[in-house]
C-alpha cells in the first residue's frame, strides 16, 4: 500500500514530464520503468543478461526473442498483450519473477507491454497473434480424475513428469531449456509453484499453448488429429490439479508432536508406517543459502513436511520431502555438473563433486533458551551452538553433531550416538524418520527435550544431484517442535460437567420463572 | 542401418508423399513471400533455363582419425530399441568407408543473383522412427512446406528454436500423426529437438533458393540447374563448425568440388542459435550471434 501511495504521489507531482516522454521516441515512457524495475535482471538491451540473472535458473526472459511461456496463443506465436500484461501482473511462480500489480500503476505496466514489444522485431513483422478458444471447465468429479489419469499414462506426460508428478520421469535428467542450460520438468503435486499458475484453467491452457522456451510442447494437435477429446483434455487438466492439495499449503510455526502413549503399538519404526497418513503434517518452507559463501541461488528441495510424535520416552519426526532422484545417481551426474557451471562455480567455490549424496539436517539448539534469543540459523556460532541431526544418502544413517557455524559441524563419538534414522525413497520422495530417546546420558553433547516443552528446530536439505554440496544448501528459519502431553480425563470431564451443571442451573430458573408467571393474574 | 539419403532422392520421396498429405499452408510460415506461394496456389516458374544451367558435383572428405560414433541406450523405449536393433548411434559424426563426412549441409552463400524468384519445391518429410530424426540434416527453401510425422509409437515432442524464424514445441504422443510447417526467413541452422529422448537431434537449414544439399553416407553431394557464374559454397557440420569453397560454374558443366573436414575442428564455434556464454571470471554472458 505504502509503495503505490508513493507511486501515485509521484503520478500527482509529476504529470508533465511523463506525458512527455510518452511521445519521445529515444526515451519511451516504458523504457523509464524498465530501466528501473526490470533492467537489473532483464538487462537494458532485454537480452536477459542483467547483473541478476547469472543466480537464477531459469534465467530471465530475453525479449529480443519474443519467446514467452504464459500465453492464450499457439507454439512459437507471439502473445497477445494481455498475455503480458498477466505476468507482468502476477509473476511466474517457481521463479525469480515477482508480480508487479502492486508496485507499478496501471499505466506504467502498459507503457512497459509497449515497451517489452518494442525489443522484438518479431512484433513488427508479424500479424497481431490470434487467441486460442478456450472451452470452460467442466465440473470435476471423480470419473473425470480417473479418466485423466488414464490419459496422463497414454500421453505420456510421465516421461519427464514422473508417474507420481514429482518430475522423476526418465527423461527428466536431460531436460534443457531454450538457452540450452539444465531445466526441471514442473513437479506436478505442488500447484502452488506452477510458473503459469495453477487453476485447472491454467493447467489445461499450459496444455493447450506449451512454454515455449522450455520443453514442455503444445498437446493441441491431439486434439486436431482425433487422438483425445477437448473434454480429456480438461480431465488431465483435473487429474493434474488433484495431485495437490486442495489448498496451497499454510505455514504454521508450532510443530506438534502428539503424545501417543503406550497404546496402537507406540512410536512408528518405519516411515513408510500406515499410521504416518493420520499424523498432522506441517509445511516448511525452504530457501536458498545466500548468507555464507559459497552461496547457493538454485535450490532443489523448495519445502519439507515434517511430522512428529512422541511417547513421554522417545521422539519420532518423520520428514518427507520430493526430490526427483536418489543421488548419487550416474544419470544425473552431467546434468549436476551442468548446474553447478551455470550457477558460477569459479566466483562461489562449489564444492560439489560427482557423487555428492542428498542430505538432510534437523537443527536444535544445544541448550534449550531461557528467553527468545536462539542460535544464528545456520547451525549456530561461538557463543550458541546448534544440535545437528545429519542425515545423508550414501551413508543411509544420521549422526549427532554440535556446529559452531555453517559447516562446523563435529560428529559425536561412536560411543555417544543417540539418534537413529530410517530413509526410504520413492517415486520422487525421501521419507527419513529420526528417532532419539527425549533424555539422553550425555547432556553436555546432546540437546535434552523435558516433557511437555517446546523446542526450537529448523531444517536443511541438499540435493547432490542438483550440485549441491557444502554450504549450498536449502534452509529453512526456526520453527518450533511442541512435545504435547496427554490430555489428563480431568481436562475432558471438567467443561463436560461445568456445560451439565449450567445447563440443570438455566432450566431450574427458566421453570422457575415461567411458574412465576403464571402465578401473577393480569400479565398476557 | 540409417540411410541419409541425397537432396534429390529426399524431394522425391517428399513429391511422392504429397500427394497423400495434399497442401497444408504453413502456419509457421505465413507472411513468407515463398509460405504465401502454397498458400495462394501461385505457381512461379523455375527462372533458371536448364539448357544454360550447369551443376556442382561435391564430396565432404574428412582426415584424421575417425571418432567412434558413442552408442545410444535405447532401454527406456523398448519398440525403438527394437526399430534400431539396439544399435544405435549418435548421429553427430559419421563418416563413411571412403573417409566421405554425413550430414553436411552444403548451399550457395554468395553470388547468386537476388533477384532471382525461385518456386518454394516440393514438400519434404522430416520422420521419427526407431527414436531417431529420418533425415537428420534436412534442406529447405524459405517457404518451403515441411511435414514432421511420426512412425513411433511412443511420445516425442518436436522442439524447434530457430533465432531468425518463429519457433515452435508440439507433441506426437500417437503414431501417424503429422503436421506441416515452413520457415519464411533464411536460416542456417536451425536446431530441432526431441526433449522425451535427449538423444534425438536434427538440423534444418532454410535458404533463400534451392541451391542447398546434404552429403549422403560417402560424403557425396550435388546441386543442379545453377546459372553460369562463380559462387561462394558453404558446408555446415554440427560439430566441425563451417568451411567455404569457391566455385565457377559453366553452362552445360559440372564443377567438381571438394570439402575438408578433419578432428582439429571440433569445437569451433557452429554458427547456429542462440549460444549462450558464460563468463564466470567477469561475470557476463554473451550470446554467439549466427550469421548467414
Amino acid at each position: 500500500m505504502g509503495t503505490r501511495a508513493l507511486v501515485m504521489a509521484a503520478y500527482l507531482l509529476l504529470p508533465l514530464p511523463l506525458a512527455a516522454q510518452e511521445t519521445d521516441n529515444e526515451n519511451p515512457a516504458g523504457k523509464v520503468v524498465y530501466d528501473r524495475w526490470c533492467a537489473g535482471c532483464h538487462g537494458t538491451d532485454g537480452r536477459g543478461e542483467g547483473p541478476g540473472a547469472l543466480t537464477m535458473l531459469p534465467r530471465p526472459r530475453d525479449f529480443t526473442r519474443a519467446l514467452y511461456q504464459v500465453r492464450t496463443t499457439g507454439s512459437g506465436e507471439l502473445p497477445t498483450d494481455d498475455d503480458i500484461m498477466h505476468v507482468i501482473n502476477v509473476g511466474m511462480p517457481g521463479t525469480a519473477m515477482p508480480g508487479w500489480e502492486d508496485l507499478l500503476s496501471s499505466q506504467e505496466r502498459e507503457d512497459l507491454v509497449t515497451y517489452l514489444k518494442s525489443m522484438s522485431r518479431f512484433f513488427n513483422s508479424s500479424p497481431p497473434p490470434a487467441q486460442l478458444e478456450f472451452s470452460n471447465a467442466p465440473r470435476v468429479s471423480d470419473d473425470r480424475i480417473a479418466e485423466g489419469a488414464e490419459i496422463y499414462e497414454q500421453v505420456e506426460c510421465s516421461k519427464c513428469h514422473g508417474r507420481s508428478g514429482r518430475a522423476d520421469g526418465p527423461s527428466a535428467p536431460t531436460q534443457k531449456d531454450d538457452s540450452d542450460l539444465p531445466i526441471y520438468p514442473a513437479n506436478l503435486t505442488q500447484n502452488w509453484r506452477f510458473n503459469g499458475g495453477g487453476t485447472v484453467e491454467d493447467i489445461y491452457r499450459v496444455l493447450r499453448t506449451g512454454l515455449d522456451g522450455t520443453p514442455m510442447p503444445t498437446f493441441s494437435d491431439l486434439i486436431d488429429a482425433g487422438v483425445i477429446t477437448d473434454d480429456q483434455l480438461w480431465n488431465l487438466a483435473h487429474y493434474v490439479r488433484s495431485l495437490s492439495p486442495e489448498e496451497s499449503p499454510r505455514i504454521r510455526e508450532v510443530i506438534t508432536a502428539a503424545n501417543v502413549g503406550d497404546g496402537e503399538g507406540g512410536l512408528p519404526t518405519s516411515p513408510t508406517d500406515e499410521r504416518w497418513e493420520t499424523v498432522d503434517k506441517f509445511y516448511i518452507p525452504l530457501v536458498g543459502q545466500i548468507v555464507v559463501k559459497p552461496r547457493w541461488f538454485n535450490p532443489r528441495v523448495q519445502n519439507l513436511w515434517v511430522q512428529a510424535l512422541h511417547d513421554s520416552a522417545d521422539v519420532a519426526m518423520l520428514v518427507s520431502w520430493s526430490d526427483p532422484s536418489r543421488s548419487p545417481n550416474e544419470e544425473w551426474a552431467p546434468f549436476a555438473q551442468q548446474i553447478v557451471e551455470a550457477m558460477g562455480p569459479k566466483d562461489e567455490g562449489s564444492t560439489w563433486a560427482p557423487g555428492a549424496p542428498d542430505q538432510l539436517v534437523v537443527q536444535f539448539p544445544l541448550t534449550l533458551p531461557t528467553g527468545m534469543e536462539r542460535p544464528y540459523f545456520l547451525q549456530g556460532d561461538a557463543r550458541r551452538p546448534a544440535y545437528l541431526w545429519s542425515w545423508r544418502s550414501d551413508h543411509d544413517r544420521a549422526v549427532e553433531m554440535v556446529a559452531r557455524g555453517l559447516g562446523t559441524g563435529q560428529e559425536q563419538p561412536a560411543s555417544s550416538q543417540q539418534v537413529s534414522a530410517e530413509a526410504a525413497w520413492a517415486d520422487g520422495e525421501w521419507r527419513v524418520l529420526f528417532r532419539r530417546s527425549l533424555a539422553t546420558p550425555d547432556s553436555t553433547s546432546d540437546l535434552q527435550m523435558p516433557r511437555a516443552t517446546v523446542v526450537p528446530v529448523a531444517f536443511q536439505a541438499w540435493d547432490g544431484n542438483n550440485g549441491e554440496a557444502g554450504n549450498q544448501a536449502a534452509v529453512s528459519t526456526w520453527y518450533f517442535l511442541a512435545l504435547e502431553e496427554p490430555v489428563p480425563v480431568t481436562v475432558l470431564i471438567t467443561p463436560l460437567a461445568a456445560f451439565l451443571l449450567t445447563a440443570v442451573l438455566g432450566l431450574v430458573v427458566v421453570t422457575r420463572a415461567q411458574r412465576r408467571e403464571k402465578e401473577i393474574p393480569g400479565r398476557n | 542401418m540409417l540411410e541419409i539419403s541425397g537432396n534429390k532422392g529426399l524431394v522425391a520421396f517428399a513429391s511422392l508423399f504429397a500427394l497423400t498429405a495434399g497442401c497444408g499452408g504453413g502456419e509457421a510460415g505465413s507472411g513468407a513471400a515463398g509460405g504465401d506461394q502454397a498458400a495462394a496456389g501461385v505457381v512461379v516458374e523455375h527462372p533458371v533455363d536448364a539448357a544454360t544451367a550447369g551443376s556442382v558435383s561435391g564430396t565432404v572428405a574428412f582426415s584424421g582419425d575417425v571418432p567412434t560414433p558413442a552408442a545410444i541406450d535405447m532401454s527406456d523405449e523398448p519398440s525403438c530399441q527394437e526399430e534400431t536393433g539396439g544399435t544405435a548411434v549418435s548421429e553427430s559424426v559419421l563418416v563413411g568407408s571412403e573417409g566421405g563426412l554425413a550430414n553436411v549441409f552444403v548451399y550457395v552463400k554468395e553470388g547468386l543473383d537476388s533477384s532471382l524468384e525461385f518456386p518454394t519445391g516440393d514438400p519434404v518429410v522430416l520422420d521419427q522412427k526407431g527414436c531417431t530424426y529420418l533425415p537428420h540434416v534436412v534442406g529447405l527453401s524459405m517457404g518451403q512446406q515441411l511435414t514432421v510425422r511420426n512412425s513411433d509409437e511412443v511420445l516425442h515432442n518436436i522442439n524447434a528454436t530457430p533465432t531468425e524464424n518463429r519457433g515452435f514445441n508440439r507433441s506426437q504422443p500417437q503414431v501417424g500423426m503429422e503436421f506441416e510447417t515452413s520457415f519464411p526467413t533464411p536460416e542456417v541452422m536451425i536446431p530441432i529437438r526431441c526433449d522425451v529422448h535427449g538423444w534425438m537431434d536434427a538440423y534444418v537449414g532454410v535458404t533463400p533458393h534451392p541451391y542447398h544439399a546434404v552429403s549422403d553416407a560417402n560424403g557425396v553431394f550435388a546441386m543442379d540447374r545453377l546459372p553460369p557464374g562463380d559462387y561462394l559454397l558453404e558446408a555446415w557440420h554440427e560439430l566441425y563448425g563451417t568451411t567455404t569453397q569457391s566455385v565457377t560454374v559453366e553452362q552445360g558443366g559440372t564443377t567438381s568440388v571438394t570439402f575438408e573436414f578433419n578432428e582439429a575442428m571440433a569445437g569451433q564455434p557452429v554458427p547456429m542459435g542462440p549460444v549462450l556464454v558464460v563468463d564466470h571470471t567477469t561475470g557476463t554472458m554473451h550470446r554467439t550471434i549466427p550469421r548467414l
